[in-house]
């Protein structure tokens, strides 16, 4: 499997931590405590992580991003998800989307293309070698982690269907499917889920469609079978359980930019300038830390991005 | 909990039946109160709070105040309606426990989730309103409790009443602050927003049957249904 970090330079050979050791230190570290600051709480912690045994094959992978951060652990990837679709209960999404069907499942991309086409998931699988990807990611609700992702640019995919010249936007659409999903009975939201990326947003090498973590195949809490990973944007930008790739001359309307559009940007960098009403977007908390840290401009890959908003007013363009 | 051995021999009978009726109503209160604490703090001895136990925390204690606070202002109501004399008795437990569960709810949010780090707090606290509309609701609760011992309400006389009906600015102020917290919108009628309309509703009505109006009516059409006397002891089944 194909290694490629965001920043340059790969870690020496022997920063590279064998598998034992590698989970040792995650049970270290879970062991370790998450209020480590407060004696009375010492004894708690992120959960163990007992199932913390990735298939047979597959990447060791780095422990910490480019930045030198630990990975979140597995379980908590796993158990604590934001997907309204299930549940707005965070914990009980794992549950819900258990039985979750992510076969047979097509993925329908079209629109202002010269090659529409509709791709099985296994013939995505296998078309596009899937790389690991180390990526903070940031959730507009002020807390965050530190994924290992599998997948393949979504640019390599664009390519196969030849967007026309008038392409400017891509949309992406979640499966509707109100009898798996419990949430999608809410008239509350306008189902489906949708997002947006600006077309050079969509093609930059960050941009990443998902279709694993941690070396093993995604869970449908994490948005099997297919999902987007944009990491320089608030975490409801990254849809997951994608049928329908579009490309648009216009931006398409977004779920939570639909909802609270004074609250959600179309754009939804991650910008510690940029003040929400509700959550703190000057700081966040690491998920499986006690305290918080601060939030970095573009989470942290401004040096990457920064130029795709060159001499936008990012306060209006949030 | 208050078990005084001094109940006259004779009398046994009668203090089974104080001990039905009153104590356990006030035994109850109490456990129902300090179960969410432990039920909190078993989580987090066990670990088991989420991946974002401060979050976690902060979410339930805010919460628990708020039902604690309506809890507390139905027993008023709960009198006029169903005559349970009793629940009254126990308005200002109840309030003070939704005092210091909101207390419990600042405190873990500037001292462990930030940390005291009063430089990151001022800076996220600007363009908050909820949290401005939250720590008006606190200080609010603060003067109640500050002022819900006999001493004060002696010293306030007819004031004092009027001091306590801010107890439903605060529930108002609370039910905001909550409404605000959650990923909803209100003015667009999306997203979560249904437990802060209930929570809204019950704010509501509690206050409706506050007022002159609709208590008079209320007491008229208690008064025009025949009841057997002793319904007002009738305890915890009353309600």
């Amino acid at each position: 499997m194909k290694r490629q970090r965001s920043l340059p330079a790969p870690p020496p050979s022997s920063e590279i931590t064998p598998e034992a050791v590698y989970l040792n230190r995650r049970a270290f570290l879970s062991a370790a405590g998450i209020f480590g600051a407060s004696a009375l709480l010492a004894a708690c912690g992120v959960p163990e992580q007992p199932a913390a045994t990735p298939a047979a094959g597959a990447s060791v992978g780095s422990q910490t991003d480019e930045l030198g951060d630990p990975l979140t652990a597995l379980e908590a990837v796993t158990d604590y998800n934001n997907y309204y679709e299930f549940t707005t209960d965070k914990e009980g999404v794992a549950g819900l989307a258990k039985e979750f069907r992510v076969r047979p499942w097509t993925v329908e991309v079209g629109g202002l293309v010269h090659k529409p086409a509709t791709f099985a998931i296994d013939d995505l699988l296998t078309a596009f070698s899937k790389e690991e990807r180390i990526y903070r990611l940031r959730c507009v609700e002020a807390w965050s982690m530190v994924i290992p992702w599998n997948g393949f640019e979504l640019g390599r995919l664009l390519d196969q269907v030849e967007p026309m010249s008038s392409a400017a936007y891509v949309g992406f659409t979640t499966l509707l499917d109100p009898e798996q999903m419990p949430g999608q009975r809410s008239r509350l939201y306008p189902w489906p889920y949708t997002e947006g990326l600006r077309l050079d947003e969509a093609v930059h090498t960050l941009t990443l469609l998902s279709t694993g973590l941690y070396g093993q195949p995604l869970l449908p809490q994490n948005g099997a079978p297919l999902r987007l990973v944009v990491p320089w944007k608030y975490g409801f930008k990254s849809i997951k359980s994608i049928v329908r790739i579009d490309l648009l001359e216009q931006p398409p309307a977004t779920t939570w930019s639909t909802i609270a559009p004074r609250e959600y940007g179309f754009y939804a960098n991650v910008n510690p300038e940029v003040d929400h009403p509700r959550w703190s977007q000057g700081s966040e908390r690491r998920i499986g830390e006690g305290g918080r840290r601060e939030t970095l401009m573009f989470n942290g890959y401004a040096d990457q991005v920064a130029g795709l908003y060159s001499g936008m007013d990012l306060l209006a363009n949030y | 909990m208050s078990t005084q051995p001094a109940a006259p021999s004779g009398a046994l009978s009668r203090w089974g039946e104080r001990l039905q009726t009153i104590d356990l109503l006030r035994l109850a209160v109490h456990a129902g109160a300090l179960l969410p604490a432990a039920w909190i703090l078993a989580a987090v001895v066990r670990g088991d709070l989420t991946a974002n136990p401060l979050q976690a925390v902060e979410q339930r204690t805010g919460r628990i105040a708020l039902i604690l606070l309506v809890v507390s202002l139905a027993c008023t109501p709960a009198n006029l309606l169903f005559g349970w004399r009793s629940a009254l008795r126990h308005r200002r437990t109840l309030g003070l426990y939704a005092f210091a569960y909101a207390s419990l709810h600042l405190l873990v949010l500037v001292g462990l989730d930030y940390g005291f780090a009063f430089r990151l707090l001022r800076a996220d606290l600007t363009g908050k309103p909820f949290i401005w509309v939250g720590a008006a609701a606190l200080l609010t609760l603060a003067a109640l409790a500050g002022t819900s011992f006999n001493v004060w309400k002696k010293r306030l006389g007819k004031n004092w009443k009027r001091l306590h009906r801010l107890a439903y600015l605060a529930v108002l102020l609370v039910v905001v602050h909550y409404a605000w917290a959650r990923k909803g919108n209100l003015t667009s009628l999306s997203g979560d927003i249904l437990q802060p309309l209930a929570f809204g509703g019950v704010a509501l009505g509690l206050l409706a049957l506050r007022l002159p109006a609709v208590r008079r009516w209320v007491t008229r059409r208690r008064q025009a249904v025949p009841r057997p006397s002793g319904e007002a002891a009738s305890g915890l089944g009353g309600g």
